[in-house]
């Protein structure tokens, strides 16, 4: 019931999408409307225009690797805000992008959401998104946390950083991702796997920036100091740290925060790396409006909410990450952690070098 | 679609006795069809699997030569060699634990014996990964065994790393032990005692009767046991990659996800598939063309073991049991009690009922089809698993999940857009999926996935059935349904519920093909556990999980008391 009230707030402007979709179903159409109590005329055209709205009321299809709690709340959100609805369905991003390309324009899907520029920049590349021209979309995200075609634009900010024991390790040691390749570090660095695609997207930009060989080079020395074999996930690596077996690693700062959150005493802390030269490697989420989008106009409004003032707090929020927006503030918790100079490097080379980054990890032996 | 296979049998027979009564040839030519209509179930779970194969074996067209080379230079020997020590470990381990403990329950007399029966099985309803990390948060080195360790003997205390061939075949032996144990117990139990009597009066040990006599005629099962373990083995991405212990899967989902290139990882995919089928091509030669039948068991008199054996079997079963059960579960329950019952909300029910009701969908459809299949195959007077199609039906479990589930993507919605998108079309309506992200393309997915999972139990009590039970039924005078309905399903019955079960916890545990090819709407509670596992939060995965084992449970436990009467 609420929803139908819902929708028969926001009717007029439906129906005019409605009509603009150029609805052809015409199953629903003996469905009765709401009772009223109001003149007879105002019934009848109110009847005929709920008719219309339950015929075509919006539904957002959205592709998602963002994982179902990080979005189902925003969802919820806009839906209280505007009427529209917003399904979803989640998977790996490698799975989703298969799906989208193998059902062509018969896709339900009007939105694709992922993390990690790499996947999003794969996505483009395999032309399963529709550019977008949005003036509060290039008003509200970065130019270098977006596509330079326009095709998928960056909803929050992770940053991949040091996090060092401060038991053993003064910050004073600390200076710079390719620190960490020194002799010094010898059989005191932990890592997380180079499957994993942060560490993929790190090493790209680190190509992007410094070259191939002396990428290699920095990695064959990372591999060198390793205390351990690598860790499967960013948490195993920081509990690792705390435990002695290691003294630093490189994470992604929201495992970091839920760590904290669980574990107050842990004696870690994060290092904000590279501030006096390129910055610390930042990655994004994101989405864009697929190609064969049945509803791209509805797709389009909630991913200009989504990067509005109204949304990003939340969006953040809710995984400990940054918003885009910079008008937005992080929450007080990731505000704790202090201000640090980011890579401005557009994260799309994270996608066009991100091949080259496996094969160069594998050569150096960083499993 | 599923043909129901057992539509037909009756006209069929029906025909029967009027083509006997004409000339010798119609009857021959008869007997001729007769022979290709018991081909067909075998022919159409082969086709149901090999649709999805064909799309992956598709994917040697385009030239993938750069990566191959690149993976060959770097890691493909190592990944070989770690995939090969893994196969033996998780061997030797699954079939040592399964047939010891499998002989142990079925026939001696233990204290503990009857609730550890059905106790030993229940490590099957916990997914591999679970149990993978619980085993690494447990043993590795920042968790509680070696930090205490580390008080007790100093912090240069050092362990064998758990992440390693050795870590990684106990654990994933702990999951899949009880495929071995499941279906030899089944097998000892239908033996009864008869033979080893014999073989012990005739002056063998207990010990050589169990190996000469009770072991070769338990081969077909612990032969089909061991075969499920070792593809899952194969296939397995989750709890290897929880472990970072790098397998032939790996090079096929970096081929994927780190080069996002599909065809590789189908190429690498299918060279895989490859090994599978010459490994199963092996088994059945060597197992060679000897048959052994029992008559089923009359009665079963147990070894009733004294003093201090009796308290080491029940000492054995119960270490087992705790390491492969009790533990993990505990740490899912301390999990779910640190983070609270949160998340319990009310699509819970959702949830559970989605779970069950599709894997009990997806059982009942995948054991009639082996029913069918094994039926058919033996009308043919094939007692094992013998032919193309036999072979190919069986290739889906050996896929890692994930690059089967899109392989059944790909041709389910090459089927949309080839036959459905033109009729739409037609009558003048939007393009839109049919088959893909509907319920039946999902169970057709969970049919192709778990086949061989239904058709093992089965097969292998099949073979150990007499063909004179059929002769003697058919001369007096029962046709081919009541031979199935009246002398085969009930002579069966250990192994159909075996399947089943099988099938059912499988099918809820299992993730990428749910993933995929789910409808909107239709989370599961392994999709559940997906979206906490996948950013590493596993406490609270803990609640889904949990219900992911409790839900398994009660179908393990209500089989194996039929099981048992």
């Amino acid at each position: 019931m609420k929803a139908i009230q819902m929708k028969a707030k926001w009717a007029p402007s439906l129906a005019l999408m409605a009509l603009a979709v150029a609805g052809c179903s015409q199953k629903e159409e003996s469905k009765p409307a709401v009772e009223t109590t109001e003149t007879a005329a105002a019934v009848a055209e109110k009847a005929e225009v709920k008719a219309e709205a339950t015929k075509e009321a919006p539904v957002v299809t959205v592709y998602s690797s963002r994982k179902e709690h990080l979005i189902k709340p925003l969802f919820e959100k806009y839906t209280a805000e505007t009427g529209v609805d917003v399904r979803y369905v989640t998977d790996k991003a490698g799975p989703l992008m298969e799906r989208l390309s193998a059902e062509g324009e018969s896709t339900p899907a009007d939105m694709f959401m992922t993390v990690d520029a790499g996947n999003l920049w794969q996505a483009s590349n395999k032309g399963l998104f529709a550019s977008l021209d949005s003036e509060s979309l290039e008003a509200n995200v970065p130019a270098h946390l977006q596509a330079a075609n326009n095709d998928w634009f960056g909803l929050s900010i992770r940053a991949r950083t040091i996090v060092y024991s401060t038991e053993r390790v003064k910050p004073e040691d600390l200076s710079t991702y390719e620190a960490l390749a020194a002799e010094d570090w010898k059989g005191r660095l932990c890592l997380r796997t180079s499957k994993k695609v942060y560490n993929q997207s790190l090493v790209a930009t680190m190509i992007q920036t410094q070259g191939k060989e002396k990428t290699e080079e920095i990695v064959k020395g990372w591999v060198a100091n390793l205390a351990t074999e690598p860790f499967s996930n960013d948490t195993k690596a920081m509990e690792a740290v705390a435990a002695g077996q290691c003294d630093a690693t490189i994470v992604n700062t929201y495992y970091f925060g839920r760590l904290k959150k669980k574990n107050p005493e842990v004696t870690l802390a994060l290092y904000w790396p590279n501030q006096e030269d390129r910055g610390v490697h930042v990655n994004i989420s994101g989405a864009g409006i697929t190609k064969h989008a049945k509803q791209p106009a509805e797709a389009r409004k909630l991913l200009e909410w989504l990067a509005s003032d109204k949304a990003q707090g939340q969006f953040a929020e809710i995984n400990h990450e940054y918003p885009v927006n910079v008008t937005v503030k992080p929450s007080a918790e990731v505000q704790a952690w202090g201000n640090f100079k980011a890579d401005l490097v557009n994260v799309e080379a994270a996608g066009k070098l991100q091949a080259d980054a496996v094969k160069l990890m594998d050569r150096a032996g960083y499993r | 679609m599923p043909q129901p296979p057992s539509d037909q049998p009756s006209n069929d027979d029906s025909n029967q006795p009027s083509a006997n009564k004409e000339s010798f040839f119609v009857n021959a030519q008869s007997t001729k069809w007769r022979k290709h209509f018991w081909r067909l179930p075998a022919w159409f779970a082969a086709a149901l699997v090999l649709m999805p194969i064909l799309v992956i074996a598709l994917s040697w067209t385009s030239d993938q030569s750069d990566i191959w080379a690149h993976l060959i230079q770097t890691q493909l020997g190592t990944l070989l060699g770690n995939t090969l020590k893994l196969c033996i470990g998780v061997g030797s381990i699954a079939i040592f634990l399964g047939v010891s403990l499998a002989w142990l329950v079925s026939v001696c007399e233990f204290p503990g014996r009857r609730w550890l029966d059905w106790g030993l099985m229940l490590p099957l309803a916990i997914p591999t990964y679970v149990v993978a990390f619980v085993a690494l948060g447990l043993f590795d080195f920042s968790g509680p065994v070696q930090t205490q360790l580390r008080e007790w003997f100093g912090s240069d205390f050092r362990m064998p790393s758990i992440r390693s061939a050795g870590g990684v075949s106990l654990v994933l032996s702990a999951v899949l032990y009880p495929y071995v144990y499941m279906l030899s117990r089944s097998a000892f139990m239908s033996q009864g005692r008869g033979l080893v009597d014999a073989a012990r009066m005739l002056g063998r040990t207990p010990l050589q009767a169990f190996w000469s006599v009770a072991l070769p005629m338990a081969r077909p099962a612990i032969a089909a046991g061991a075969a499920l373990a070792l593809m899952e083995t194969l296939a397995d991405f989750g709890a290897v990659a929880v472990f970072n212990y790098d397998t032939f899967t790996t090079a096929i989902y970096k081929s994927w996800f780190g080069f996002f290139n599909l065809p590789a990882a189908a190429q690498l995919a299918s060279v895989l598939l490859l090994f599978v089928a010459l490994a199963l091509f092996a088994e059945q030669k060597a197992r060679g063309g000897g048959r052994l039948f029992e008559v089923p068991a009359q009665e079963r008199e147990r070894f009733k073991l004294k003093g201090a054996r009796a308290y080491l079997a029940t000492g054995y079963c119960l270490l087992i049991f705790v390491l492969a059960f009790v533990i993990p579960v505990g740490q899912l329950l301390f999990w779910v009690v640190e983070t609270g019952l949160g998340g319990l909300d009310q699509r819970y029910i959702d949830l559970v009922l989605h779970t069950f009701a599709l894997g009990a969908i997806a059982a009942s459809l995948t054991v009639s089809l082996a029913i069918a299949v094994a039926f058919g195959q033996r009308q043919l007077g094939n007692i094992s698993a013998k032919g193309f199609a036999m072979r190919a039906a069986s290739l889906g479990y050996a896929f890692p999940g994930s690059v089967l589930a899109v392989g059944i993507m790909l041709s389910f919605a090459k089927v949309d857009s080839v036959l459905v998108a033109p009729v739409r079309a037609l009558l003048d309506m939007p393009p839109k999926q049919i088959l893909v992200g509907s319920v039946v393309a999902l169970i057709l997915a969970y049919c192709v996935r778990f086949f061989t999972v239904g058709l093992g139990p089965i097969q292998s009590s099949f073979e150990r059935l007499k063909p004179s039970f059929q002769e003697a039924a058919q001369s007096l005078g029962a046709n081919k349904w009541q031979l199935l309905w009246r002398v085969y399903l009930p002579m069966l019955s250990p192994g159909i519920f075996a399947g089943m079960l099988l099938v059912l916890v499988d099918v809820m545990k299992e993730m990428p093909a749910t993933l995929l090819l789910r409808p909107f709407g239709w989370d599961t509670l392994a999709v559940r556990v997906y979206e906490m596992t996948s950013e590493g939060e596993w406490e609270r995965a803990a609640l889904p999980a949990l219900s992911l084992v409790l839900l398994s449970l009660a179908p393990v436990v209500l089989m194996i008391r039929r099981s048992r009467r």
